[in-house]
């Protein structure tokens, strides 16, 4: 039997026994063969020693349940990993940080308690995945969309912790969220924003409430488990319309992102999309070996002899039909100040969508459809992987930038360099870009070490340069918060100051997002 | 419920065994004896088609975006969309929600209950031979 750091083995006996007569025997999981599913199938410590394995699992049914758990984790100084659906993979999927942790399973509570289609929000509990919501909705005939990330089983409550994105106007999925249920660590209930006053008729239409707004230490945190969410919904729209603007120039990025930053922060672009270069894919062994060592001049060249374009944007609007047309006649009056820009009119669609229509589109997670269809990213044969993702300003200096700069370790740790623009970069969120960097996981101890080691030190050398990760692996999560550290790490210290507070036994997920209870701290440097 | 009649269709054996099993059963009936005869039936068949769409339908389904169904595609396996597999057994399927495979993670009990997956593997069985 595996046991929990610092508890002895009669001890967690006892508490297990607790946890069975709290929520069943049935939902106590400690076999082997049950510990294994909830180990991270995407580890980068695949057949290494470092990887942690969970001593237990335990999956209560309802909130009553969580408080149970939580009181007699306490009591036992026993430390929990929640979870939700646990499919969070690429980023530690269900599996602790901390080795031995219990995980607190929160799948089997997968209530939808509300979709309201006048007013456009849900209420849900975080077994609720994508998918859960999307059927229900659809089989009712909802006139609302959810806004799913690339994987459909996650949870809209785990994502939004995580502070993960999507593609609607609706895609900054933590800022969507109003209101929030929390059971803490001493196993008290509390409800956030409007969800405080009692009968509340607005917990899901008016997010502050009354006071200090708490709700955002209990995202990417370990302060609180959170058993219900309310979150904003799109009301669906009339019409989808997608334009391509192609500038041919190496220089030409500056205007455009300038332009691009100016339609997102008027409103006119609300949705995700990415910034390429045309240059940066594709097969042809004369492009390749231009982005291995041409010069600026050859690239440009050969982009306009193959009419691809040097950089290139496609713009999403969503809304009524004569308004997203306006919108795309807008933009392209903005980008026709660059010489030579070039317009395509992408996809266009009204909606809903019959069956056969969404048949046929690959991806059809900007529709506010839930798939799985990102799972083939690495190709059919690989084992999984992870991602490297800092903030970088909404400038073409800034791609620019920090594509030399991560080229350069490229190059310094030997791999494949000449990216071209090849780091994806997104606007998932208001404001500012997100790069997100592939990192194949391989069951092979030394790849994924060098993995690792190239990992680290792109967190480092992005640090240097002012950018951090919006989110990350459990495996990194001690190194990029050791990144933000103005003022002797200030921000982690009050982290700390909240963490001892409001779970002085230190058993909520140790370890995640580098806030570790106080006697699981190491001395910082 | 297309499937389940091309099951019919094919698997003629398994329908007669079914129908022998039913006999029997009926036989039974108010005696706790019927448990014996768990074996695959229709409604098991049929609830496994129902958590097979929730569960393994967005990866192995057919159309576009299915990364299972390319998958296994793209290594030979034929026919790669699993629905239509006559070879698989119900110790290979278990093993592989349970276990993983590929970019294929595990699924826990809180997913896919150890009856739900019974219920998955009769209805990837159900066009076996017998």
């Amino acid at each position: 039997m595996r046991v929990p750091p610092g508890v002895s083995p009669r001890d967690f006996s006892e508490a297990l026994k607790k946890f069975e007569g709290a929520i069943g025997k049935e939902w106590v999981f400690t076999s082997d063969d049950d510990i294994n599913t909830y180990r991270d199938s995407y580890s980068p410590f695949w057949h290494e020693a470092e990887e942690p394995i969970p001593s237990a699992a335990v999956a209560p049914d309802n909130v009553e349940q969580v408080q149970q758990i939580v009181r007699i984790a306490g009591a036992h100084k026993i430390p929990l990993w929640t979870i939700s659906t646990g499919k969070n993979l690429g980023y530690g999927g269900s599996a602790p940080l901390l080795g031995g942790s219990v995980v607190l399973d929160l799948k089997r509570m997968n209530r939808v308690i509300e979709v309201n289609d006048k007013n456009h929000y849900a209420l849900v509990e975080p077994g609720v995945s994508y998918f859960d919501l999307y059927h229900y909705i659809h089989d009712r005939g909802l006139k609302v969309w959810i806004d799913p990330p690339d994987p459909g089983w996650g949870s809209l409550v785990g994502n939004a912790l995580e502070r993960g994105g999507g593609y609607t106007p609706m895609r900054d999925h933590f800022d969507c969220h109003c209101g929030m249920e929390v059971v803490l660590a001493n196993g008290e209930l509390v409800r956030t924003g409007m969800g405080a006053l009692p009968n509340s008729k607005t917990w899901q239409q008016y997010k502050y409430g009354f006071g200090p707004y708490v709700d955002g230490i209990f995202s990417q945190s370990n302060l609180g488990v959170v058993t219900k969410m309310g979150f904003w919904l799109l009301p669906e729209p009339e019409a989808f319309l997608s334009g391509n603007v192609v500038v041919g120039k190496h220089d030409d990025l500056f205007a455009m992102v300038e332009i691009f930053a100016n339609l997102m922060n008027s409103g006119i672009v609300l949705a995700t999309t990415t910034v390429v270069s045309p240059l940066a894919y594709g097969p042809d062994p004369e492009l390749a070996a231009l982005r291995a060592n041409g010069s600026t001049k050859d690239l440009e060249d050969y982009a306009a002899r193959k009419k691809i374009g040097y950089w290139s944007v496609s713009l999403p609007f969503y809304g009524p039909a004569d308004v997203v047309a306006a919108q795309w006649e807008y933009a392209k009056r903005k980008f026709s100040a660059i010489p030579g820009v070039r317009f395509e009119d992408r996809a266009s669609y009204r909606f809903p969508l019959n069956d056969d229509q969404l048949a046929k589109i690959v991806n059809p997670v900007p529709f506010g459809v839930p798939s799985l269809q990102t799972f083939s990213i690495g190709g059919p044969r690989s084992q999984g992987h992870m991602w490297f993702s800092p903030i970088i300003p909404m400038t073409g200096e800034a791609i620019l930038e920090a594509q030399k700069v991560f080229d350069q370790v490229a190059k310094d740790l030997s791999l494949s360099g000449g990216s071209v623009g090849g780091f994806p970069v997104w606007n998932f969120f208001a404001r500012a870009f997100v790069i997100i960097y592939f990192f194949p996981i391989e069951h092979d101890v030394e790849k994924n070490r060098k993995n690792r080691e190239v990992f680290r030190r792109l967190i480092k050398t992005a640090a240097e340069h002012g950018w951090g990760e919006y989110r990350t692996h459990t495996a990194f999560m001690g190194d990029i918060m050791d990144a933000y550290s103005f003022n002797n790490h200030s921000l982690l210290r009050l982290h700390e100051t909240m963490k001892d507070a409001l779970d002085p036994n230190g058993i909520l997920s140790p370890g995640k997002n580098g806030i570790w209870p106080k006697g699981m701290r190491k001395a910082r440097a | 419920m297309r499937h389940l009649a091309k099951t019919y269709e094919k698997g003629k054996g398994m329908k007669k065994a079914r129908v022998v099993r039913a006999a029997l059963v009926l036989l039974c009936s108010l005696s706790f004896a019927a448990a014996a005869f768990a074996g695959p039936d229709d409604a098991q068949i049929e609830k496994g088609h129902q958590v097979y769409n929730k569960w393994c339908f967005p990866c192995h389904g057919t159309g576009a975006g299915k990364p299972g169904t390319a998958s296994l595609a793209a290594r030979g396996q034929k026919p790669a969309v699993l629905e239509e597999r006559t070879d698989l057994t119900p110790t290979v399927i278990k093993a592989f929600v349970r276990h993983g495979v590929l970019f294929m993670p595990t699924f826990r009990k809180t997913e896919i209950s150890d009856a739900d997956l019974d219920a998955i593997a009769a209805y990837l069985t159900r066009n076996n031979k017998p």
